[in-house]
């Protein structure tokens, strides 16, 4: 039998099943191969913090998003085009996500009467009529799995525990992935356990084979490579790219990184990934707790390192008071927030802007902090040698607001080659810089910067004392003085608002919109693609996206203004906006969703076709 | 390699080239604590030690939290930082754990150290990173003006308890020998020969070092101390430490008592072999415990020295061999090579 192939320009997957079944393994392996393939491509996963939950309970469905095309693409999109339902609780959970028409793969094997019970089904949806409006394949790929292996020396659990393979396997044939790198990913992965391996590879295949072969699938579907632009790529997550740009920020600064960090979900990954890079010089340091990890990242760079610590919201504000520290010592320091759904321990493992007013004004005293975030999972390997930039050139600690959606989303990213990373580096103090020549004034400030010297011990002559009660300005003695008091407060905010911050740039096709869509941080690609949408429908609509929290862009309040309408979508109730009103008098229309997920394109579009048609 | 450096806490730090004087580690800071604060006496001292190491005063490094003791760095003309409650031992441990060539001293109090800063102080000791922690015990907080504190003995009076505290002190001796701290001593504050002796050894010892000073809060709880200082009767209850001496002064002695612990009896009632004879290096801490619990209850017979100093790897060089292993495995670290590294792909 010759099969159809059907050419699509784009695909949405989303990969569910219990925690424990491997959709996440499953979702990185197929973004994998559709990377390796050279489509563009934007993922989501979506999983709940407990380990292993209930299995066959809708709290323990863990989902896997990739949207992949022949073209430019910027999020994880909407609404899949297919989803892989590996039990009747993952159908339930993410049904009503999914548009009339679109294909469902099910593992038929898992609706037994119990697993239905589980979920609240009467009656199994694979046998009524109530799937009629989706392209259904029930597939029973738990047997299938288990028929396929029956020769292997392997427990009846370990063959069952194989389906998500059958099931990639499968899939990977319908959208004609490459595979070789899927085995060969196996096999290293089980390489002490061989039986494992070869059943898993054995799976794979399987599930590959029974696509072409089986009536259940009559078309399989062709999805071109994406024309991007020339370079080496990879397929990147927030969280190792943001480690790896905290790699290249420690090369290009030429000082060695000590990171103090805590685990905490969903930041941990970034301590995983700098604890594998020791032979670059890294010293990670898992500390007895959130306070300890910063402490020991400002106490390091007391010491001439660049300190690091990461964390999430919960563990920001445990840092607080050591940030102020850091800012009145005005050392450099990068604190990463990758911030999750809070108040509180919140929903640890879903996504939200809410920690931005936390980022600029989380601490006692006039203490102000840079704030950056980045747009995309792989803008986060520029903007942490853009915080690590401002931290050494102006030796202030800087808040580096990621979230769990750029954390753990991921895309293709075009490597850079070293030769095109800036050189960040500054010469530690190692003269006197009194006017007689022989004295040191660790607070005499850098004309230009207003950065103090950073003289760091075992620099002779240059012994000096800091410290959080208030300095004298220039001697940095202890001084309750008022006017100096008042003084060093406006010169440590002098100090920040001075950063060289790029400008806001704008992106108006057509250079006459009315209306300026803004962001900042990880909304960019769902920003993007609704901007896309409503120009494509013949709206005009100008975006912008901040990446400078604090100090803003000097021109931001020139760009505000000149548009009628400035539309904010925010997953918070308000911050930015809060800001821009309150700093530049602009009357800012806010959109605000805070459901721990990201905007999806179509939403975004409908608010801004909304505000244009206002008008 | 790591057992190379045992007894070697200041191997990594640059020598001096010329003699220091106590003037050398004087800051031009004026001294602000109260008149008659037992803290004087331990600056004098610490100052006056600081040649005797003949280490790089550049390399010396003072981290203290807050409180009274905490500002004993603005007074050392070496680096210091002054930095916030109960934090020092974690900024500390950054900065040993980054820069080996440095001494790094912790200054901090009974409330800095075992109440705010508690946690920090326990996971320093059982990391064991190369510093020198001065846990300066006035049993009172002071900056804040006469609190109790961790230390101060049940039923203490106080602004805040006036009808008697109701928390049971921390014994410092007893927590730090309870989180295996490598070494572990008291000393007191008026006693500059013996504080001397104490801080040399603190210094010679590679790994976290804990050491109590008893030091008096003359305003707000003075005399704290003062049978340990009064002429009469700090002969007959104090227990001078000493490694491989029998624990005993004129008239009591310490022995293995029935019950597993220590006990401290008459000392012409028993016999010269009966009398425990101190081991500063037994690697069970358990004897180091029970000496710790000898001064309970309150001062009837204190032990006086070094309990415990028994040497392990320092964290910070087991650290530093980590990199220099991952480097001997595959190289120094290539940023190309790691950024291109994964699956990439190529587009022309």
């Amino acid at each position: 039998m010759t099969k159809q192939v059907q050419q699509l320009d784009r695909v949405i997957i989303r990969f569910a099943g219990d925690s424990g079944d491997g959709m996440q393994l499953t979702g990185d392996r197929f973004t994998a191969e559709t990377a390796s393939f050279g489509n563009d491509l934007s993922t989501l996963p979506n999983f709940p913090a407990e380990i292993r939950a209930p299995a066959g309970t809708l709290p323990g469905v863990s989902s896997f998003q990739l949207h992949f095309a022949d073209h430019d693409i910027l999020t994880p999109g909407d609404a899949p085009n297919v989803l892989v339902a590996m039990n009747p609780a993952a159908l339930k959970a993410n049904l009503s996500d999914l548009p009339r028409g679109a294909d469902i793969i099910a593992n038929a094997d898992e609706f037994t009467k119990r697993n239905l019970q589980k979920v609240g089904y009467d009656v199994n949806p694979l046998e009524d009529e109530s799937l009629a409006e989706w392209r259904l394949h029930s597939v029973p790929l738990t047997s299938l799995t288990v028929k396929a292996l029956e020769e292997f020396d392997i427990s009846k659990k370990d063959a069952e525990r194989a389906k998500n393979m059958f099931a990639l396997g499968l899939l990977s044939w319908l959208y004609g992935r490459p595979v070789e790198a899927t085995i060969k990913f196996i096999e290293t992965k089980f390489a002490k356990k061989p039986a494992i391996a070869k059943s898993n590879v054995a799976a794979f295949n399987a599930g590959y084979n029974y696509g072409e072969t089986t009536e259940a699938f009559s078309v399989s579907y062709e999805i071109k490579p994406a024309p991007l632009s020339a370079g080496v790529y990879r397929n990147i997550s927030g969280n190792q790219a943001l480690a790896l740009g905290l790699v290249a920020a420690s090369v290009q600064s030429k000082l060695p990184l000590f990171l103090g960090s805590y685990p905490i979900t969903p930041a941990s990954d970034i301590l995983h990934e700098l604890s594998k890079h020791k032979r670059f010089g890294i010293r990670t340091f898992q500390a007895e707790d959130e306070i300890a990890g910063v402490g020991a990242a400002l106490g390091a760079a007391f010491g001439g390192a660049l300190g690091v610590t990461t964390t999430s919201g919960p563990g920001v504000a445990l840092k607080a008071e050591t940030v102020g520290l850091a800012v009145t010592t005005e050392l450099p320091l990068i604190v990463v927030d990758v911030q999750r759904a809070g108040p509180s321990t919140g929903m640890p493992t879903k996504t939200e802007q809410t920690d931005l007013l936390m980022a600029l004004f989380g601490r006692n005293g006039e203490s102000p902090v840079p704030v950056i975030a980045p747009a995309t999972p792989s803008d986060c390997f520029d903007a942490a040698v853009e915080a690590a930039r401002i931290a050494i050139k102006y030796r202030t600690p800087v808040m580096l607001l990621s979230d769990g959606y750029l954390a753990n989303g991921s895309e293709p990213w075009k490597v850079p080659s070293q030769a095109e990373l800036p050189d960040i580096s500054v010469p530690y103090t190692t003269e006197p810089n009194g006017d007689d020549g022989t004295t040191f004034l660790p607070f005499k400030r850098d004309a230009e910067t207003l950065a103090r010297p950073w003289a760091i011990p075992g620099t002779p002559g240059l012994e000096h004392r800091i410290g959080g009660i208030e300095k004298a300005d220039g001697t940095g003695n202890i001084s309750y003085d008022p006017n100096n008091h008042d003084l060093m407060v406006r010169l440590r905010q002098a100090k920040i608002d001075g950063i060289d911050v790029p400008d806001l740039e704008v992106d108006d096709p057509d250079g006459d919109a009315r209306v300026l869509v803004l962001g900042w941080g990880s909304t960019y690609g769902p920003i993007a693609a609704a901007a896309r949408r409503v120009r494509r429908g013949g709206g005009k609509v100008a975006q912008a996206h901040l990446r400078h929290l604090n100090p803003f862009p000097k021109n931001i309040g020139e760009v505000l203004k000149s548009y009628d309408k400035v539309l904010l979508p925010e997953i918070n109730l308000g911050q930015l906006a809060l800001l821009l009103r309150a700093k530049y008098l602009v009357d800012i229309i806010s959109y605000n969703r805070v459901r721990g997920l990201p905007f999806k394109a179509e939403e975004l579009a409908g608010v801004i076709q909304e505000v244009i048609d206002s008008e | 390699m790591s057992e190379s450096l045992n007894g070697k806490g200041l191997a990594l730090v640059p020598k001096a080239e010329g003699k220091q004087t106590l003037k050398d580690f004087k800051s031009d800071q004026e001294v602000r604590w109260c008149p008659g604060c037992g803290d004087y006496a331990i600056l004098a001292a610490v100052q006056s030690f600081m040649p005797e190491l003949g280490i790089k005063r550049e390399n010396t490094v003072f981290v203290s939290g807050i409180g009274c003791s905490s500002r004993f760095p603005y007074y050392m003309n070496t680096y210091g930082f002054h930095s916030i409650h109960g934090r020092a031992p974690a900024i500390a441990t950054g900065l040993a754990a980054s820069r080996p060539d440095l001494s790094v001293w912790v200054i901090t109090g009974d409330g800095d150290a075992l109440s705010i800063g508690g946690n920090h102080l326990i996971h320093a000791l059982r990391r064991n990173v190369n510093l020198n922690i001065l846990l300066f015990n006035n049993r009172i907080y002071g900056l804040t003006k006469g609190q109790y504190s961790p230390t101060s003995e049940v039923g203490k009076i106080t602004k805040s308890t006036p009808m008697g505290s109701l928390d049971k002190p921390f014994n410092p001796i007893s927590l730090a020998v309870g989180a295996e701290a490598g070494f572990v001593a008291r000393t007191i504050d008026s006693d500059r020969k013996h504080l001397h002796s104490v801080l040399r050894e603190a210094a010679a010892h590679r790994g976290t070092s804990l050491v109590e000073i008893y030091q008096n809060c003359n305003i707000f709880n003075d005399n704290a101390f003062e049978d340990l200082k009064d002429p009469e009767k700090r002969d007959v209850i104090t227990l001078r430490l000493e490694h491989g001496q029998p624990i005993a002064n004129a008239t009591q002695a310490v022995r293995l008592a029935p019950t597993g612990g220590l006990e401290v009896v008459a000392r012409d009632s028993i016999s010269p072999e009966e009398i425990l004879v101190h081991d500063v290096h037994n690697p069970d801490p358990s004897l180091a415990f029970a000496l710790s619990r000898l001064d309970e209850p309150a001062f009837q017979h204190v032990p006086i020295g070094i309990f415990r100093s028994v040497d392990r790897p320092s964290y910070d060089h087991l650290m530093s061999e980590q990199l220099e292993m991952a480097v001997a495995q595959r190289g120094p670290g290539d940023l190309d090579e790691l950024l291109q590294g994964g699956d990439t792909w190529k587009i022309n």
